[in-house]
């Protein structure tokens, strides 16, 4: 049983250097073959994982071929950066690269704090049963199919007997003004998400204890007070930790919600990179443009990421990405 | 009196009035929120021409039930219904089964290869083939039209995996393993005896999450799977986005074109809640257990 014991605490050098590993190959081999039922376990998954995940991130370089189903996804021959220049001189090009950066940007401005003031107002509640009701509520939308949502965006804002037309007494058709678009977008995002949002920061809270907030009533702290100056900073590493994966997907605007709510007439606004890639992947069989397309948005999103993790970690010392 | 100790705050209100005040606040958000949804749900049970005259903001006007007898006697809406239960039965005991198989092993210090197979999974949730690999790794593992598009090249929800390793490693003691396992117990009778019995909090968590990605995925059915295959989600796109009655809805009614247009807006209200309401119903009995799950999962610490 002493055996088990040394194996953990060997396991536990073992990730500090190769030296060690391989002084203990022997107890590795052991070791490996004691934990068999545990590789068994992770076959299956692994399995899939490298079929439908790692193959495809194989497969990206049909975006230099030029992709013929008879040839294969190997066979077809190397065009090198054509598909790029293609879509680089296309006319809509620039407009979708701008498009897809400010509908995202402006979606992480509007709807990142929004999640950090609920949080911290809720978390001040002191009756558990309205507390409850009050995030059973807010959480409720996240659980509605990104159709469903629609449908109610394209029934409220219907030009004859819409919720928000009758309410304004107009008679707009919201969905087909260009500049509505991102409106719509991003505030129905909110009223989706924005809830849903909270429950990493309520998490950091619940960790703060009670009898802070007990002494800073006695020296008479106010409520803003004790947001300032207990909740706040407790939560700034979860903060920064949530705009780094955010900014991460800057450019991943979601294409169910902009595919579904786009019309002809406000494409100026909602023609984004990720329905192109769509449509002219899938409804047009342009398999390699395509790939080539969606890589440039990538691309995109990892320089991004990498570049606000650099910049939060110079900001902060112990908060780094993953 | 009470008051009068706790009121000294600078700058601030008095500890009532301030609660007050979040009070108020916080049930404002909560109406607005729940405005929408309940405006769907009473029109869906009035007449809709009275909706659109705006006549049904806050109580139903000539209450009736014709939406919900349309939408339960339209084949479409109900094989799209079918589908979606068995998508979301299968799919959700499918992930479920894939995240534990992963979690588990990955929650042992003790596995050699542990860091390199954690990296392994979590680099497929920042990095992805992308659209057209991915269906053409399908198609060419001949899936298309096959419902198992649906649940094998998601592999493993790696968020949700993360959430419950992270609850194996912190909530279940290790001293009950060991000494399990010093008493000659396989990993696997482990895994089974008393990992599984010990985790059902977090099971239920990821049961919901489940549940819910696959009750309202409608993307990769409609890429992957033909339209006799719809889920209900892409079935309600006809109704709700493209605005058009079906045709066995054409075929049923009697009363002509006005009736028919009647109808094809009430369906719309009364299939947003049919469509809505299994999530909305379910995802309460396991709220408590959310903050938990996330607490483990996306900030360690």
């Amino acid at each position: 049983m002493n055996k088990r014991r040394a194996a953990a605490a060997r396991g536990n050098t073992q990730r500090t250097g190769h030296m060690v590993l391989r002084a203990g190959e022997k107890s590795l081999r052991q070791r490996i073959l004691s934990n068999w039922q545990l590789y068994a376990m992770l076959a299956i998954p692994v399995l899939l994982t490298v079929i439908y995940k790692y193959i495809p991130m194989y497969g990206i370089q049909m975006a230099f071929r030029n992709y013929k189903a008879s040839r294969g996804m190997w066979g077809s021959e190397w065009v090198g950066l054509k598909w790029f220049q293609r879509f680089f001189g296309s006319p809509n090009c620039f407009r979708m690269i701008k498009n897809t950066l400010v509908l995202s940007f402006y979606s992480l401005l509007w709807s990142f704090p929004i999640p950090v003031i609920l949080a911290l107002m809720i978390n001040q509640l002191r009756f558990k049963r309205f507390k409850r009701t009050v995030q059973t509520v807010l959480y409720a939308p996240h659980f509605i199919s990104v159709m469903v949502v629609c449908g109610m965006i394209r029934i409220f804002l219907s030009p004859s007997g819409g919720l928000i037309n009758l309410l304004l007494g107009s008679s707009v058709d919201f969905l087909s003004e260009a500049s509505a678009f991102r409106t719509i977008y991003i505030a129905s995002s909110i009223w989706q998400d924005a809830g849903w949002g909270i429950i990493v920061y309520m998490a950091t809270l619940s960790s703060i204890d009670t009898s802070q907030y007990e002494a800073a009533k006695i020296d008479g702290a106010s409520m803003f007070q004790r947001i300032r100056y207990i909740d706040v900073p407790e939560l700034i590493p979860t903060v920064v930790l949530m705009l780094i994966m955010s900014a991460g997907s800057l450019m991943n605007v979601g294409f169910e919600k902009v595919w579904l709510l786009q019309t002809d007439l406000n494409k100026a606004a909602s023609d984004v990179i990720a329905v192109y890639v769509y449509q002219q992947g899938i409804e047009n069989a342009k398999y390699s443009y395509s790939t080539a397309v969606g890589l440039f948005n990538t691309v995109v999103n990892v320089i991004l990421l990498i570049a606000v993790n650099r910049i939060s970690k110079k900001i902060s010392e112990d908060v780094s990405f993953i | 009196m009470n008051e009068a100790v706790k009121s000294h705050g600078t700058g601030g209100f008095s500890e009532k009035t301030s609660d007050m005040i979040l009070v108020v606040l916080c049930s404002a958000i909560v109406l607005v929120v729940a405005y929408p949804l309940f405006y769907v749900l009473v029109a869906s049970v009035s007449n809709p021409y009275d909706v659109y005259a705006g006549k049904t903001f806050l109580f139903p006007s000539q209450f009736t039930l014709d939406g919900y007898k349309a939408v339960f006697a339209d084949d479409g809406i109900l094989s799209g219904y079918a589908n979606s239960i068995r998508y979301t039965v299968i799919g959700t005991a499918f992930s479920v089964i894939m995240i534990y198989l992963t979690a588990y092993p990955l929650s042992r210090r003790d596995l050699p290869g542990r860091k390199f197979f954690s990296i392994f999974f979590i680099v497929t949730m920042y990095f992805g083939g992308g659209l057209i690999p991915t269906y053409l790794t399908v198609k060419q593992t001949g899936l298309i039209d096959n419902i198992w598009s649906l649940f094998l090249p998601g592999g493993v929800a790696v968020g949700n995996m993360i959430i419950v390793r992270n609850y194996f490693e912190n909530s279940i003691p290790k001293e009950m393993i060991e000494a399990a396992e010093i008493d000659g117990a396989s990993k696997w009778t482990t895994f089974i005896r008393i990992v599984v019995p010990l985790s059902r909090s977090i099971m239920a968590v990821v049961v919901v999450f489940s549940m819910v990605a696959y009750w309202n995925d409608w993307f990769t059915s409609m890429i992957y799977l033909g339209s006799d295959k719809a889920p209900l989600p892409l079935i309600l796109r006809n109704i709700l986005i493209k605005s058009s009655a079906s045709a066995s809805q054409a075929s049923t009614i009697s009363g002509g074109y006005a009736e028919l247009n009647k109808l094809t807006e009430m369906i719309k209200f009364s299939s947003i809640i049919v469509a809505a309401a299994p999530m909305l119903i379910i995802y309460p009995f396991v709220q408590k257990y959310f903050e938990k799950g996330f607490m483990a999962g996306a900030v360690k610490g």
